[in-house]
């Protein structure tokens, strides 16, 4: 079954916005319409009259928006901040994950609840996604370190690349540090007694 | 045994207090480590210190009063038992209507009755041709910039809101918001008025303190129920802000603080444009010379104690800007904001 309640997502992260989007359409909610830009956002809330807005935190025009509902100039029916109509527990789950949602005054709060629900975890789900790129990007750069490292070992010590590689590990386990930092202490000490 | 707190501010002038706490080594010797959290709207500043992932916040004082009464859809009780600054404030034009103003004005614009007026006079030409209204942006709904706007304005018998749009954009658009022709004026904090100025579209017009002096800017808020939980971290971030205001107050630490406040986890700023605001030296614009304006901003001692009278006056604009009826018991409410016993335990 579709829900009926149409929601505004607000957020200038296009891939974010997706996935979301995506989340709420599997939770069974069909009118959503995305917003990236804030500049247009009076008027695509005009026009698509949404019971539910989400923005993310990271959004400087999010000042902007809450004030829109405050004086209900632009807007036909009141909204008010979620805070005062969830539960300690998801608001804080919220502003952790950081987003915000506005709702229409009078949208039963149970409702909101799988709304808010959904968007928690897919912006969690999104922070951890780009978590996970810069530990990649930085895993990169590590190894990086390590092949240059063991060139330097190899061509010092007349090892073999396995040897060498086999003596680094060692040498980062004895001394309990990472296999990456012995890596950057050989490249240096390399560079200074050039 | 230190104390470690987390504060969120926003990349503005009147955050130097919380700034040269932290980063003059003011702060350890109170026993506090603070970690400064650069935010990027007041809305989050309020959510993050209402489910405590911020342990205090620089905030807008209007807005620590509206969060307190809930009024505009939230209820997130504050207490500030210390201010960062009173003034700070300027209102900005685009070079256009200054110019078009200074056309029309009967006198000397540097009087805001003068420019006032010479506002109505803009504002009845543009209806009698059928022109859009003008639009003036603030920071913030519930802010000193929406009321030194609707008061400057009211001077003329102008109405913002109805003969003239309000809108709220953030400050780091406001030069780009003036530039575009999106709105015609802004008032907001430095240094985005000198910001504006220097990148050629804007003409300060008033500075804050011509309109209405010593209006009570930011304040450092709590939870309202954190306040006496945590007296203790209360009163050592206190005494923190109190050496800090000493400091900060002498002018031969301005060249330092411009720096501190210049960081790129600060304000990112050019340290010089900082620091000739901090002297009160205000360039205008519009052809004409720098200004020298005395208590531009205000942090010194008298400056941030907390007074009952700043809920009082902060209540009535709030009033006038018909945000809120002012009743006996919302007065008590907000001025219980502004409590001062805590600022006196700190000062012994």
């Amino acid at each position: 079954m579709t829900s009926d309640i149409k929601i505004l997502v607000v957020d200038a992260n296009p891939i974010r916005a997706a996935i979301i989007e995506e989340g709420l359409r599997e939770a069974g909610f069909g009118a959503i319409v995305q917003v990236s830009e804030t500049k247009g956002l009076v008027a695509a809330i005009g026009q698509h009259d949404p019971d539910v807005v989400v923005i993310d935190l990271e959004n400087p025009s999010r000042d902007a928006l809450a004030d829109m509902f405050q004086v209900s100039r632009h807007v036909r029916r009141p909204i008010t901040m979620f805070v005062d109509q969830s539960d300690a527990a998801q608001i804080e789950a919220a502003v952790e994950a950081g987003v915000s949602a506005y709702i229409v005054d009078g949208l039963r709060k149970e409702r909101l609840k799988p709304i808010l629900q959904t968007c928690i975890s897919r912006f969690n789900a999104f922070a951890k996604l780009r978590e996970e790129l810069d530990e990649v990007r930085s895993q990169l750069d590590d190894r990086k370190l390590v092949d240059r490292a063991k060139g330097i070992v190899m061509r010092l010590k007349g090892l073999g690349e396995d040897e060498a590689y086999a003596l680094m590990r060692r040498t980062a386990m004895n001394e309990k540090r990472k296999l990456a930092d012995i890596a950057r202490s050989i490249i240096t000490a390399a560079e200074v007694l050039k | 045994m230190t104390l470690r707190l987390r504060i969120g501010f926003m990349p503005l002038v009147d955050a130097a207090l919380l700034v040269a706490a932290a980063d003059t080594g003011i702060a350890e010797t109170h026993g506090l480590a603070l970690e400064l959290v650069r935010d990027v709207s007041w809305s989050n500043l309020r959510d993050r210190l209402h489910v405590r992932l911020l342990d205090a916040a620089h905030m807008l004082a209007p807005a620590a009063i509206a969060s307190t009464l809930g009024i505009g859809g939230v209820t997130a009780p504050m207490a500030a038992p210390i201010l960062l600054n009173l003034n700070g404030n300027a209102l900005t034009l685009s070079l256009r209507r200054f110019e078009e103003m200074a056309r029309v004005a009967t006198g000397d614009l540097a009087d805001p009755l003068v420019s006032a007026r010479a506002l109505a006079t803009l504002v009845s030409a543009r209806k009698a041709s059928g022109l859009p209204p003008l639009a003036f942006a603030a920071v913030f709904g519930f802010s000193c910039h929406t009321y030194l706007l609707r008061d400057w304005m009211a001077l003329g018998g102008v109405r913002l809101g109805e003969d003239v749009r309000l809108e709220i954009v953030p400050p780091v658009r406001t030069v780009e918001a003036l530039a575009s022709g999106e709105v015609d004026g802004f008032c907001a904090g430095a240094p985005w008025n000198t910001l504006a100025v220097e990148a050629g579209v804007g003409a300060i017009l008033h500075c804050g303190v011509d309109l209405i002096p010593d209006l009570p800017e930011k304040v450092l808020a709590w939870r309202a129920d954190d306040v006496e939980r945590r007296g203790e971290a209360v009163t050592r971030l206190n005494a923190a802000l109190i050496e800090a205001s000493g400091w900060v107050s002498d002018d031969a630490n301005w060249p330092s603080l411009a720096r501190l406040l210049a960081a790129p986890d600060r304000l990112a700023a050019p340290a010089a444009l900082i620091e000739a605001i901090l002297r009160g030296d205000i360039i205008q614009g519009g052809g004409r010379p720098a200004r020298q304006v005395p208590s531009y901003i205000r942090f010194d001692a008298a400056a941030i104690r907390p007074d009952p009278a700043h809920a009082d006056r902060l209540l009535a604009a709030m009033g006038r800007a018909g945000q809120v009826v002012v009743t006996p018991d919302l007065t008590e409410r907000a001025r219980a904001v502004f409590g001062p016993l805590l600022m006196e335990s700190a000062e012994r």
